[in-house]
């Protein structure tokens, strides 16, 4: 038994069955980012005022990972194109360019996860927000102490820095800050649990950092073993190339969305 | 196999029997089990979702114990509950409150998304719908194997859920935060092995379910309609199958991502649905707060209305071709009803915080939702009344599934017609969380939809299995069925009037008095309720046992034992592996009965007439 168009288009659909699966599944998946970013939206607007950070994360790696993932879509378009011209040899460079590009992705990801586990912050009663980094010896059961970022994401943090700041003698040594932990409310890393920012921003890029791992092992399998296929049945391999490539464009045009919302507002 | 192989296969066995050359006999694992066979996978889904049905009936029969007998021992299942739950959730066979919550709450869990959903779109969509679009199967079939792994083992997530230090999940069907997220945490429970998070984690599995399946259904409509079966000639079960599969492909994924929220919060310790402030047990809860429980509730109704659809338009379909078949007419108004399914299907999506009317919102969000809320009755009018009229002028056969065809009418109707006063917020906001709601739904889903799946198990079971179901067990089951669902969901309306809480343990009645006076009038309806319910369980026995008998000793069927039209009668039963002997070719719509002019009193819809006869 053969299942019609699984590898030719249907005349009056000019799909193959594969492609509509695919442009169906991906119509599921807006909705699953959709409810993610929706939620970003509420929780926002809901957030207690001077509170929500702005550009509390590092731009650098997060640009860096924007441009990978550029060059592996078009890396991706280029491989698909070289399998269908009948260049096996193209296919497999730029193929395996993107298999690159994602795992450099998720490398980038997670030197920059590692960088916000390092970093702690302190809110105080009246949701003041302080980042910086953490002075081990001088924090004990009683105090916190912080070196504080120059740049303060909220509103309020600058304010406090700068008050502090105008009573302090200025000294060559970087200021350290010292908290009683009985004014402080909130005090821990850069963790999920740290403030709903850090809430969102983990648990979209970690669902966003699966897809492209999935997307990835894909690629790497149509790459390497499933390439078997391109001898034996072009057409149909040509056909999986696109409908992988697909699902590879969306990946990362979650990521053009993620990054302004989580990175530059 | 090698794809270039299957295609010389398939040239060479042109014009003979055309599965022939591929067929060599499948291990039973192949075949029974790990099956890529739509039927066989349709087959697996209903049985499976039949006793996801009865389990979850079963539930509520012990909760119905609780609410007519409070605080008394269960007679013998007590000592079944105390045995396998711990003292702690059935202390000398005394149903808990924690017990009742938690039954409750998978009660709606299992009904809703291992019971109803899986029967009607999963169970009847795979095994009926390729059959009546005349395709070999469907798009994608080891997808669609996947698609009911995933399932079962939600289901099997669920299951153990109950056996877990803690219990299921106690929160309600729909989970609310922050209620849900600071049930089952304790110094004995397990942070991933507790109710809540397993409920989570069992949706997880079930919304991917749906979403194999969903895509699954749609690509075959688009893609293999036979030749000839243009969209207006699809059987209307079909359509209701292709919206439906839509409702599940856009609807679930939002709850997925409140799902995974609501994972973070409990595994990770987010806030994405604490809110600041939260006192629990007289202490501060310790997170960053800053969450919205509303936000669960618009995420977690936005797919709850849609699949409230999910549940009705299978069954609407079924209920359809069960109707034209046996009132031997075409469907009154056929194309109308098409249209109408694709307009509450839109619909759907645009009404969901009429669930919400509580929650404080603004006059102006509350006058939309109540405004789309109205309008989305007109489809559901239209759909009925279409229905009912096909009726006229008919000569009805009465057989089994034509009973709970008709019966499923005016009871998916008293359904329909009880949800217009919660449509306006100024009559929901009394009636909302009484029995009244309870009432409302289980007409549209229990009398309602139920029935029509049971008929459309009826009616399809001699082409899966080649022999029929006794008429005679068949209306021992419909009668009984039929007065007992009554007697246990009108008295809500009167209950739920008068203000009975629907999450009351033990019936709104402490100590021997009413909880609140104002209810005292209504309370002894609880009694009588329960018993309704539990004879409902011994009328299904009939049923069981004509399910599993007629297998072996029913009258053998034929292949077209209801002379039907449709494409899904026109295989030989069971149907072989590719279903069809011929490639079939479609000439006409799907109901044509009694044709003027014609010998018999159906055309089938692949029958070439010859010009003589076209004339």
């Amino acid at each position: 038994m053969q299942i019609p168009y699984e590898v030719e288009a249907r005349p009056d659909t000019g799909l193959y069955n594969a492609k509509l699966g695919i442009w169906l599944f991906l119509a599921s998946e807006v909705m699953l980012f959709g409810g993610l970013f929706s939620a970003y939206i509420f929780l926002r607007i809901g957030a207690e005022p001077g509170l929500w950070p702005h550009q509390i994360l590092e731009l650098g790696p997060a640009f860096a990972n924007t441009m990978v993932l550029i060059i592996s879509s078009v890396t991706m378009v280029m491989g698909w194109a070289s399998a269908k011209l009948g260049e096996y040899k193209k296919f497999k460079i730029f193929t395996g360019i993107t298999v690159l590009c994602a795992l450099a992705f998720v490398g980038i990801k997670s030197y920059e996860y590692h960088g916000d586990f390092n970093r702690y912050g302190v809110i105080l009663a009246d949701k003041t927000q302080v980042t910086g980094e953490l002075v081990k010896d001088k924090t004990n059961d009683r105090q916190i102490t912080l070196i504080p970022d120059a740049k303060q994401s909220t509103e309020l943090g600058r304010e406090y820095l700068k008050k502090q700041g105008e009573g302090a003698e200025k000294s060559g040594e970087e200021q350290e800050l010292a908290f009683d932990r009985k004014d402080v409310v909130w005090f821990s890393n850069f963790v999920p649990s740290y403030s709903t920012f850090f809430s969102v921003y983990f648990t979209m890029t970690g669902l966003h950092a699966l897809h492209v791992i999935g997307g990835a092992v894909v690629i790497f399998y149509l790459w390497g073993p499933g390439s078997r296929m391109y001898f034996t049945d072009r057409k149909h391999f040509v056909n999986r190339l696109e409908v992988a490539g697909l699902f590879w464009h969306f990946v990362e045009l979650v990521w053009i969305f993620l990054f302004p919302v989580l990175y530059l507002l | 196999m090698n794809a270039n192989v299957e295609k010389a296969l398939e040239t060479h066995g042109e014009g003979h029997h055309e599965h022939g050359h591929d067929h060599h006999e499948l291990s039973f694992w192949r075949k029974y089990v790990f099956s890529t066979d739509h039927k066989m996978i349709g087959i697996q889904y209903g049985i499976t979702a039949l006793l996801f049905l009865l389990f979850g009936f079963s539930l509520m029969g012990l909760m119905r114990w609780q609410l007519a007998y409070p605080d008394t021992t269960i007679p013998f299942f007590g000592k079944i509950l105390t045995a396998v739950l711990g003292e702690h959730m059935a202390p000398k066979g005394v149903m808990s409150a924690d017990l009742y919550n938690s039954f409750g709450a998978m009660h709606g869990t299992i009904m809703v998304f291992l019971g109803i959903v899986p029967l009607g779109f999963a169970a009847f969509g795979n095994f009926v719908m390729p059959l009546q679009v005349g395709a070999p199967d469907m798009a994608f079939p080891r997808l669609n194997m996947a698609s009911y792994w995933s399932y079962l083992a939600g289901g099997i997530v669920m299951l153990i859920s109950f056996v877990v230090p803690g219990g299921a999940a106690k929160s309600g069907w729909t989970s609310y935060p922050p209620l849900a997220g600071i049930a089952d945490v304790g110094p004995n429970i397990h942070i991933i092995f507790n109710g809540q998070t397993l409920w989570i984690i069992g949706m997880v599995l079930l919304i991917s379910s749906s979403l194999l399946g969903s895509v699954n259904v749609i690509a075959t409509v688009v893609q293999l309609r036979a030749k000839g079966m243009t969209w207006m000639r699809l059987p209307f079960f079909v359509w209701a199958q292709f919206v439906t599969a839509f409702l599940l492909l856009l609807a679930f994924p939002p709850l997925e991502a409140a799902g995974v929220m609501q994972l973070m919060d409990r595994v990770a310790g987010t806030s994405f649905f604490m809110p600041s402030g939260l006192v629990v047990n007289g202490q501060g809860w310790h997170g960053s707060g800053g969450g919205s429980p509303l936000l669960w509730q618009h995420l977690f109704w936005f797919l709850g209305h849609p699949e409230v659809y999910v549940m009705i338009l299978p069954g609407l379909g079924i209920v359809a071709e069960v109707l034209a078949n046996n009132a031997r007419k075409p469907l009154w108004g056929y194309r109308s009803m098409v249209w109408a399914v694709l307009v509450l299907g839109f619909l759907s999506f645009l009404v969901w915080a009429h669930h919400m009317y509580l929650t404080g919102m603004d006059t102006k969000v509350s006058a939309f939702f109540q405004t789309t809320t109205i309008i989305i009755s007109v489809p559901s009018v239209i759909i009925l009344t279409c229905l009912i009229i096909s009726l006229y002028g008919g000569s009805i056969r009465f057989n089994t599934p034509m009973l709970f065809a008709i019966a499923f009418l005016p009871m998916f109707g008293i359904g329909g017609l009880t949800g217009i006063p919660l449509a306006f917020n100024a009559t929901d906001v009394p009636l909302h969380d009484t029995y009244y709601i309870i009432g409302h739904f289980h007409y549209v889903v229990a009398p309602g939809t139920l029935f029509a799946l049971f008929a459309g198990v009826y009616f399809w079971y001699p082409k899966a299995t080649g022999r029929m179901m006794s008429e005679f067990w068949g209306h021992v089951h419909f009668w009984p069925t039929f007065i007992l669902m009554n007697c246990i969901f009108m008295p809500m309306f009167l209950q739920g009037f008068a203000g009975v809480h629907r999450r009351w343990y033990s019936g709104g009645i402490v100590n021997g008095d009413a909880l609140f006076e104002v209810t005292q009038h209504v309370l002894h309806w609880n009694t009588f309720m329960s018993w309704a319910s539990w004879l409902l369980a011994v009328a299904q026995i009939p049923f069981i046992l004509n399910f599993f008998l007629a297998w072996k000793y029913g009258h053998k069927s034929g292949d077209n034992p209801w002379h039907a039209t449709t494409l899904d009668w026109q295989t030989p039963t069971p149907p072989p592996h590719g279903n069809f002997t011929v490639q079939p070719e479609v000439y006409r719509g799907p109901y044509e009965y009694s044709v003027p002019g014609y010998p018999e009193d159906y055309l089938p819809q692949d029958k070439k007439l010859d010009q003589k006869e076209a004339k």
